[in-house]
């Protein structure tokens, strides 16, 4: 009895983990909306944004279901993503990262779009059926977004020495954040012991060959440091993101359950 | 007692509101209809997680099944198995190219494998044929188009910009 409360609560924070890192990477994205270099562009960042965010519902979604099972809290997904405080995201550090310039916002994506996917194929053999199903679900949609990002990074990196150049910077400033999504810690092992989630370790040798090949044709200098930022996911994070669930969570902590 | 093939044909005729020259049938995204004692259960799977229509589509079958006078019913939604552009209706091709729709390309769903195939990613690209006149030599403006479900192409023959549906 005791291990099975455990293992739900170990899967509500692993949910919260995909859901928190899609929310707060869809809302990053859509905060392009209107001011992207070309039209294409612009439309292009909202549509990924608008599937970082229906994945979100599906995530939290079943998050909430978790935690309400037996305990009668009535949250949704949208409590979870509108009535928590920054400590109680489960996001990844990299995702809350500011939007920066262009060729920053979109090596964000790369970085994250190449953890995504193989993470997303890994949940699709999840014992746990309403994870596979959103994972393979999600999956199509992700395995777009990488290959538009590594797509762009390649043109920008193998471009103009301007951009060459941004890519490089951001690449630079990136890079110490891509450590913690390939880290697992207690709740990880517990989730992959019973079969429902991946260890976010199992994803790297994928992640690192993905990031290889792309960041070399895009001639692009892996940073040699290796200090790595972590806490994201157990809810320690960056000023930025309280700055942006000021913004995002606004209306409804002000208008507490205001409908259209 | 209405019968689940009298359903099927009333959603035959829900039009899609993003693309309203094709049905809910048409598009695939009806996936079951059954009859559990008096109330009419549709299944309806969602095309993209986040597609803003889904929740029109919902409101837009329920609008029409209580038009026929179908007064108890129930919608559910299905994500396993996920919906696939291979479920789209064989006439429901051509109608998207009539409209101007370069309809899907089988085969071509993107896998998001980049390893090995980083020609295929800059510049390999899939041959779409203009859904006005029919060029081959059509070049791809971006990844994702007026939807997510598309992507943005234009004609090189007859400079026309056109949407393309793409597999997935």
């Amino acid at each position: 009895m005791v291990v099975a409360l455990d293992l739900d609560h170990a899967l509500f924070e692993g949910l919260c983990r995909m859901g928190d890192s899609t929310l707060v990477l869809g809302h990053r994205v859509s905060e392009w909306c209107g001011h992207a270099p070309v039209l294409e562009e612009d439309i292009a960042l909202a549509n990924i944004a608008l599937d970082l965010i229906g994945q979100t519902q599906l995530w939290l979604g079943l998050a909430a279901q978790v935690e309400g099972k037996g305990k009668g809290k009535g949250r949704d997904a949208d409590a979870l993503a509108f009535r928590r405080d920054a400590w109680e995201f489960r996001n990844l550090l990299l995702v809350e990262r500011p939007n920066g310039d262009f060729g920053h916002t979109l090596m964000r994506q790369f970085l994250f779009d190449a953890w995504h996917q193989p993470m997303l194929k890994a949940l699709e053999g999840s014992s746990e059926a309403r994870v596979a199903e959103i994972a393979a679900k999600a999956g199509r949609e992700v395995a777009y977004h990488l290959e538009r990002s590594a797509d762009l990074v390649i043109r920008l990196g193998d471009g103009t020495e301007e951009s060459h150049k941004r890519m490089q910077s951001a690449l630079d400033r990136l890079w110490p954040y891509t450590g913690e999504m390939m880290t697992s810690d207690e709740t990880d092992r517990a989730l992959a012991g019973a079969g429902v989630m991946a260890a976010p370790d199992s994803i790297r040798p994928a992640w690192e060959a993905v990031a290889a090949e792309v960041l070399g044709e895009a001639t692009l200098k892996i940073p040699e440091g290796s200090h790595m930022h972590k806490g994201g996911k157990q809810g320690t994070h960056s000023e930025h993101l309280g700055h942006m669930l000021a913004t995002m969570q606004w209306l409804q902590r002000a208008y507490p359950d205001a409908r259209w | 007692m209405v019968s689940v093939a009298q359903v099927w044909d009333w959603l035959a005729e829900v039009p899609d509101p993003e693309i309203p020259v094709i049905s809910v049938t048409d598009l695939g995204i009806v996936r079951d209809v059954t009859l559990e004692g008096e109330t009419v259960v549709v299944t309806v799977t969602p095309t993209y997680s986040g597609c803003p229509a889904t929740s029109v589509i919902n409101f837009e079958i329920e609008k029409a099944l209580r038009a026929h006078g179908v007064t108890d019913l129930r919608l559910e939604r299905q994500l396993d198995p996920p919906w696939t552009t291979d479920w789209l209706k064989p006439e429901a091709r051509a109608k998207l190219r009539a409209y101007g729709i370069a309809p899907p390309i089988d085969g071509s769903r993107a896998e998001g494998v980049v390893a090995g195939r980083i020609r295929r990613l800059t510049g390999e690209a899939l041959v779409v044929p203009c859904p006005r006149c029919g060029s081959k030599d059509t070049k791809k403006v971006s990844h994702f188009g007026s939807t997510p479900c598309k992507a943005a192409y234009q004609c090189q023959s007859c400079l026309e910009p056109f949407d393309y549906f793409k597999c997935i």
